[in-house]
């Protein structure tokens, strides 16, 4: 950074296999938000209309990798982002959504959708449109490389805020005491 | 031109596909499809939920007491929801029919901080671009960084309103998302001395600036009112739960459905035996399925839940100021607000007003700081729990064995119900605004902010795999039930 004029991290975030509440509990950061904002640049993201995704210093993804379409924006995020951050449970291990790996995707898929006779007509969906379910929820670094993993269900705020601060700062990320963990 | 029924499907082929995808603004994952012919004319327009996971499947096997901390995770924006809706299901499974009057407030509490949170969360950061700079205003600028730039106040309150939410489920639940505080049967912890003054210390300025985002809404509405009454607009039957007098209440009640004149269709009707009057349909091109009433049948009985449905269908709220909003809203215009897609801004934020009332209503109640926290009875094979998402009604449903491990679950969250209804408002946006046209970013965002209306949470859509439980009757020539067979 010496010499040039301060420039503002351009950063992406997306969710695949997951809740939001990875976003969410970013937004936790309350009124430090707009400090944030100050500092750096949202490209693609749910909080913006950026459908496509830019050259970017920072991804940040949460969830797991369910389907196709998980796989591919993945490997978007990969190719376009500098560092790439594995957020949240989900995002680091699969988290609670991998339980369904010990089933059988195509007998849940007839049990809910085509043989629950509570229904007016028994189909399993199968439209060009919908992207193709995988067998099974992969956490994101057995997909591509992954930079940075933040853990948490979700990661509370301040472990946001502070491993974003180290990185706009040109500092490599440490979470203190407290910040890291696991439930 | 195209009648928009006729946009849900079509075999033509050739035709040109425009896709929306992702949703922005809205929470979960969908896309939008227009299928457009040489002319540019809209042959069909579809809402799709692209994600299938299996919450109900693999929470079989689990213990009960587990469940309401783990369901939440379908959803990280409404957790609160699913943790209480499951608390109540399996408040039945323990036996408790009727909580301590401290577990009782403390869940309130925590739920109306939801509400706020939520509701706040969907008008400042996610809908309010579109509303204040215009649905086809620059993209770049569209979004919760653009309000901050230009309109620094709302933005700021918008955060704060969220957060002071975020502090009442913190302080009620132990943490602000996929909290640990409502269990089978109440709660684990009370609002201390301390907790309590620190929210009473924010509450009163949670209400003025609620009922200044109604005011706001309000004057949008004023300032285009054409646009705002007709944009995505048509009648719809309702569902909600409201109170034993009629009265909006969001945590329990009995189940009422209007149709789409404003009569009744059933009410106070108790929500331990839903699935007699709600049915669900599988459409191939969407995982999440299409409910309807029962008594109305498939093809008229689709219907809308959430604040809009809420706020006209009670028959009072139970607090002054948003009570006085309500009237004001049913009133405007001779009603054109209320019926009008866009009105559900209005009724949200009638709703988030009620929330802070209700709140501050709580803070002063003795019974919050109570040490009787729990009750048991006698174990129950089956629980239902039904409450008023911030986006609708969400019913779980829950069968366990006597080792107290689930063997069946069922959940119907709110955006599933809203699945026909936001499907429509596409097609309805498609044929008056695209149809012919050269599409814009700027047009096909109209087809966002009439789904962003809905508030429609996608993640909830797409992790249930709702599993109804089946009644069917025999009924004789006259009409009267010869036999019946139950399935749950």
């Amino acid at each position: 950074m010496i010499g040039g004029p301060p420039r503002k991290l351009r950063v992406a975030t997306t969710s695949l296999a997951g809740c939001f509440g990875c976003h969410m509990s970013l937004l936790d950061i309350d009124e430090r938000l707009f400090d944030l904002l100050e500092r750096i640049e949202l490209d693609r993201s749910p909080l913006t209309d950026i459908k496509d995704l830019g050259r970017c210093d920072v991804g940040i993804v949460e969830g797991g990798v369910c389907n196709a379409e998980n796989v591919r924006v993945l490997r978007e995020f990969r190719a376009r982002c500098r560092t790439l951050v594995a957020i949240g449970a989900c995002a680091v291990n699969g988290g609670l959504p991998a339980q369904r790996n010990h089933l059988d995707l195509g007998l849940c898929l007839q049990e809910v959708y085509k043989t629950e006779p509570g229904l007016r007509n028994g189909m399993v969906p199968d439209d060009p449109e919908l992207p193709l379910p995988l067998d099974k929820v992969h956490p994101l670094h057995e997909v591509v490389k992954i930079d940075y993993f933040l853990p948490g269900c979700p990661p509370p705020a301040d472990a946001i805020w502070s491993f974003l601060n180290d990185l706009v700062a040109g500092r490599t990320p440490r979470l203190g005491h407290g910040l890291i963990r696991y439930d | 031109m195209t009648s928009s029924d006729s946009l849900e499907t079509t075999s033509r082929p050739g035709l040109r596909r425009v896709a929306i995808d992702p949703l922005t603004r809205v929470e979960g994952h969908g896309k939008v499809t227009l299928l457009l012919d040489e002319e540019g004319h809209v042959q069909q327009a579809r809402l799709h939920i692209v994600e299938f996971r299996g919450f109900e499947v693999f929470i079989q096997g689990r213990p009960y007491w587990e469940v309401p901390v783990t369901v939440q995770r379908l959803c990280g924006i409404c957790p609160v929801s699913h943790h209480l809706a499951a608390s109540k299901a399996m408040d039945r499974i323990v036996g408790v029919d009727e909580l301590t009057p401290t577990a009782e407030k403390i869940r309130r509490l925590m739920h109306y901080g939801q509400i706020l949170q939520s509701h706040a969360l969907h008008f400042f950061h996610l809908s309010s671009p579109d509303l204040l700079f215009g649905f086809d205003s620059e993209a770049a600028r569209r979004n919760i960084v653009g309000v901050a730039a230009t309109y620094p106040d709302l933005a700021r309150r918008g955060v704060l309103l969220r957060r002071f939410g975020q502090e009442v489920i913190r302080i009620t639940a132990g943490k602000r998302i996929h909290g640990t505080g409502s269990i089978p049967g109440g709660v684990n912890r009370s609002v201390t001395d301390a907790e309590r003054g620190e929210l009473r210390a924010q509450v009163g300025q949670a209400v003025d600036w609620s009922r200044e985002a109604v005011q706001l809404v309000r004057r949008l509405f004023e300032q285009n009112l054409e646009m705002y009454r007709d944009f995505a607009t048509f009648p719809a039957n309702g569902l909600q739960l409201v109170r034993e007098d009629g009265a909006l209440d969001l945590y329990h009640g009995g189940l009422r459905a209007r149709g789409s004149g404003g009569g009744t269709i059933f009410d106070h009707v108790d929500y331990s035996t839903y699935w007699e009057q709600v049915f669900e349909e599988v459409k191939p091109w969407s995982y999440m399925k299409f409910p309807y009433l029962r008594l109305i049948g498939p093809e008229e009985g689709w219907y809308r839940v959430g604040p809009l449905t809420r706020v006209t269908g009670c028959d009072f709220i139970p607090s002054p100021l948003a009570e006085a909003e309500r009237r004001d809203f049913l009133a405007f215009d001779g009603g054109s607000a209320a019926r009008a897609t866009l009105g559900f801004h209005w009724a949200r934020m009638i709703e988030m007003l009620h929330a802070a009332e209700v709140i501050a209503g709580l803070l002063d109640d003795p019974d919050i700081s109570g040490g009787d926290l729990v009750r048991q009875g006698e174990r129950r094979g089956r629980g239902v729990g039904v409450l008023e998402a911030p986006r609708g009604t969400l019913i779980h449903h829950y069968r366990v064995d006597e080792q107290g491990m689930v063997v069946r679950a069922n959940l119907i969250v709110s955006t599933t119900h809203n699945n026909e209804a936001m499907n429509r408002a596409v097609r309805e946006v498609a044929r008056r605004y695209l149809d012919g046209r050269q599409l814009t970013e700027g047009l096909l965002n109209h087809i966002e902010v009439a789904i962003r209306a809905f508030d429609p949470c996608l993640s909830c859509a797409t992790h249930a795999l709702g599993q109804m439980p089946l009644s069917v009757e025999l009924l004789d020539a006259d009409g009267s039930r010869l036999d019946q067979l139950v399935r749950d």
